[in-house]
């Protein structure tokens, strides 16, 4: 894990898309190279959360679990996509567990690390926020379609 | 006005030697009645029923509403004996001669289950020729309008082409016009000008009246040929035209069209629509009684035995709730957005659909609904709300802020 | 023109109500709540051909009719098939009929995909639930002419792994055709494999060139309206998506007035319809 090896690779990702180099730098400084096999556990609920990660290719399931329900997957993160934000706001813990389905490659971010560095950069912190923003966003809309159960018999 | 005869396939052109107008007089009229049955038509023209005077099979001229007149307002309708004796003296009623041109009942098909599968075989094909005795100028525009409809493509309706094709038309040119009267704005009248076999209009000369009788067509010629017309003067031709002037200088009522259809079309959350919809019953009289809603259901039916099927088409109404039923709900679900449909398709998609607004003026939608709503006084309201700015609609019984 | 007392009689034929036998010659359950008929005509050869996204109005005798869009391959024409759900009187009488049973059917009616104006472009097709039957014979229509068209990308999203349509046809053309092909559903299990999530998340990494594209898209109209907004968001242009809409219909033929959609009459405007002419009414309520 050397910083020199993985900045390009950072700078690539489209959610890094138009940040500044300081920022890249920062950012590069507190990621690291990870590889999960596959029905691996990225996440578990309730774990503390100082991490997020950005997948680079497989296929990881958002999973919650409940009585008479078993394990339902209520949303799927894959390539270039990001995974977890509990790291942003107290008390740091996640929410759901996170699992493989695929081996999958990613870029892990050390969030206690980045809290630190956002808190003494503010535009640092006002990047970041607002690429998560965006995502959050995202993320919601979809899942007010998919409890709006579209496809069910009445729509 | 579209030349709706090329659509119905009616000859229009008279030989050059045809007689193109003729005067009538009043004791002949029943002359032409009996050329019109000679011919094998059956006649259908204005009488008194139940307080209204409506279309029906018509085979005297005693029948006609001799001296009646009729007193039409937002929601009211009166009839009453005057002292003339016109016979032609009132404008519309209920009726529109949609009725027999496109059936409220219709059979479209017979059919018959066999061993393997079924048979079916199209049903309904008119079996009279009609002769319309006294379309008003704005029902003459409304057959267009319903020309328009049924004898475009890609699909025309057989059953309406063939009555379309066989009836006799003839006009009569208003002499006056009731309150809730509106053709000039509309381009459909008083003055009946082309779409008509035979046009009459009422002279009032003394006691006894005659009828100026113009020619519209080849038919009409041949069977004006056959009854006992005078020469028309250039003194009966005028007192045509006073008579129709009469009825344009008295409308009831105007409808600005100018742009009317993007305005509706961009006051599509106009308050107006929710102030209606508090007045709005949704019973669909006005659809019923407007003579270009053409909007019908088809009801598949069967007998008891299950062998013998029939599918029949009905009037159906944009009003009703299940009107825009889709699995598992209706699109147009408020009494608002019912309204708004009806309204905004008259006067504004019926444009796009069809070329002209499909709105002719004869009043009767204001007339016919029990709430007295007049679609002139809302598409004023909008219009009038564009210039001032926002409108206020103090009809509101619960309102407790501005819009 | 004719003055005379009889009247010419009108062809079965040319009568657009009247409904031709065709025969079932299979019924298959596609999921739970769905099935697809396969019919070919009772007698003769039968109907005209139809272009893809066409409907037909289908017969169920004495009991009524109902729209259904034409889900089979064009080229077998006039054999054709119907997927459906059921929904109603009509649609629950449908599914009791079985092989050898006849079915009326009028049409075809309507407008079509834009199968031949997306030559020389990627074509990105987003179906969702049961909208994926329409779009199935515009499929058949691309991988007939797989050389005509650049990337195609095919995205299907559905209610949960068990609403899957046409699962063994999927993973035919994935392994057949130059195609790409990427499923999720709303919910599962964790025992599926495969994207969860609306089907929307998946545009904005579908492979295709948003500058030189059409899509068609067919669904559920908010999954339609989110979709489109979805591809404007890549760069699509609007005149290059188009819908599927449905409304309700009696007649098919643009008489009844019942499917109107603003000036639009859904049977013979539409259901196929270009989404420039659309975007600005789609979220309207009670439109």
């Amino acid at each position: 894990m050397t910083v020199q090896t993985l900045e390009p690779i950072i700078r690539q990702q489209r959610f890094f898309d138009g940040m500044e180099e300081r920022h890249i730098e920062l950012v590069t400084g507190c990621a690291s190279n990870v590889r999960f096999a596959e029905e691996q556990f990225i996440a578990r609920e309730g774990d503390p959360a100082d991490h997020f990660y950005l997948i680079r290719d497989g296929m990881v399931s958002v999973e919650c679990r409940a009585p008479h329900r078993g394990v339902m997957t209520v949303q799927t993160v894959s390539e270039g996509e990001i995974l977890g934000w509990s790291w942003l706001f107290p008390p740091h813990r996640w929410h759901f567990d996170a699992r493989t389905q695929t081996p999958t490659h990613a870029l892990k971010f050390d969030g206690r690390c980045l809290r630190t560095k956002c808190e003494e950069d503010h535009d640092l912190g006002y990047e970041l926020f607002r690429r998560f923003m965006y995502i959050v966003g995202e993320r919601l809309e979809a899942t007010r379609m998919q409890l709006l159960d579209i496809y069910g018999n009445r729509y | 006005m579209q030349n709706l005869a090329e659509l119905a396939d009616v000859a229009t052109e008279t030989a050059p030697d045809a007689i193109t107008a003729g005067l009538l007089r009043r004791e002949h009229l029943s002359r032409l009645l009996e050329a019109l049955r000679a011919e094998g038509y059956t006649v259908i023209g204005p009488q008194i029923h139940d307080g209204a005077i409506v279309y029906d099979h018509l085979t005297s001229v005693n029948q006609l509403p001799c001296g009646w007149i009729d007193d039409q307002a937002n929601g009211s309708y009166r009839i009453q004996q005057g002292s003339g004796s016109a016979l032609f003296d009132y404008t519309v009623g209920p009726h529109s001669w949609k009725q027999f041109l496109y059936p409220a009942h219709q059979r479209l098909i017979a059919a018959e289950r066999l061993t393997r599968g079924f048979t079916g075989s199209t049903d309904g094909m008119p079996d009279q020729r009609y002769a319309f005795f006294g379309v008003r100028s704005c029902d003459l525009h409304a057959i267009d309008l319903y020309d328009r409809v049924f004898l475009q493509h890609p699909y025309v309706d057989p059953n309406y082409k063939l009555r379309r094709q066989s009836c006799f038309i003839v006009a009569v040119n208003c002499g006056h016009a009731a309150t809730t009267c509106f053709c000039a704005s509309m381009n459909s009248g008083p003055r009946a000008k082309s779409g008509y076999d035979l046009a009459m209009t009422e002279l009032p000369t003394g006691d006894t009246h005659r009828y100026l009788i113009e020619v519209g067509s080849q038919r009409g010629a041949e069977i004006m040929a056959t009854v006992p017309y005078e020469t028309a003067t250039e003194a009966d031709l005028q007192e045509a035209e006073k008579v129709v002037a009469n009825a344009s200088a008295h409308m009831g009522r105007a409808l600005d069209v100018r742009g009317l259809k993007e305005m509706l079309y961009r006051n599509f959350e106009h308050p107006m629509w929710d102030s209606i919809a508090e007045r709005c019953l949704s019973c669909a009289n006005c659809t019923m009684v407007c003579p270009t809603c053409f909007c019908t259901t088809v009801e598949d039916t069967t007998d008891l035995s299950g062998s013998r099927a029939e599918r029949w088409r009905r009037w159906d109404s944009c009003f009703t709730l299940d009107f825009s039923y889709i699995h598992g709900g209706s699109i147009r679900v408020s009494t608002k957005s019912r309204f708004r449909q009806w309204m905004t398709h008259k006067l504004a998609a019926w444009s796009d659909q069809f070329g002209i607004p499909g709105c002719v003026g004869c009043g009767r939608c204001i007339t016919w609904c029990p709430a007295g709503i007049d679609i002139t006084a809302e598409a004023r309201a909008v219009r009038e709300s564009e210039i001032n700015g926002p409108c206020e609609f103090s009809r509101s019984t619960h309102d407790s802020s501005n819009p | 023109m004719a003055t005379a007392t009889e009247l010419p009689a009108v062809s079965p034929v040319t009568d657009p109500m009247l409904p031709v036998a065709y025969r079932i010659q299979r019924v298959k359950q596609e999921t739970e709540d769905t099935f697809t008929l396969e019919l070919v005509p009772a007698v003769g050869k039968g109907g005209a051909a139809f272009a893809p996204g066409q409907f037909n109005m289908l017969y169920v005798f004495g009991v009524g009719e109902v729209p259904i869009s034409i889900s089979s391959d064009p080229a077998k024409a006039p054999a054709i098939h119907h997927t459906t759900r059921v929904v109603g009187v009509v649609t629950k009488a449908m599914r009791l009929l079985k092989r050898g049973d006849t079915i009326g059917i009028r049409g075809p009616f309507g407008t079509h995909w834009p199968v031949e104006e997306a030559a020389g472009k990627d074509v990105i097709i987003v179906a969702g639930g049961i909208g994926l039957a329409p779009l199935r014979p515009a499929l058949y229509r691309l991988m007939a002419n797989r050389e005509k068209y650049h990337k195609i990308v095919l995205l299907y999203g559905t209610r949960s792994p068990e609403d899957i349509l046409y699962r063994q046809e999927l993973e035919h053309w994935r392994g057949q055709f130059d195609l790409e092909i990427q499923v999720t559903v709303d919910r599962a299990a964790s025992s599926w494999r495969g994207n969860v999530g609306v089907v929307t998340t998946m545009i904005p990494r579908a492979p295709f060139d948003a500058s030189n594209t059409v899509a068609m898209i067919c669904g559920p109209e908010v999954m339609m309206r989110f979709t489109a907004m979805g591809l404007q968001k890549r760069g699509v242009p609007d005149e290059r998506i188009y819908l599927s809409m449905e409304r309700n219909m009696k007649c098919g033929i643009g008489l009844c007035g019942h499917c109107q959609y603003g000036p639009l009459f859904t049977c013979k405007d539409g259901p196929v319809l270009r989404f420039d002419r659309i975007a600005g009414v789609l979220n309207r309520a009670e439109y």
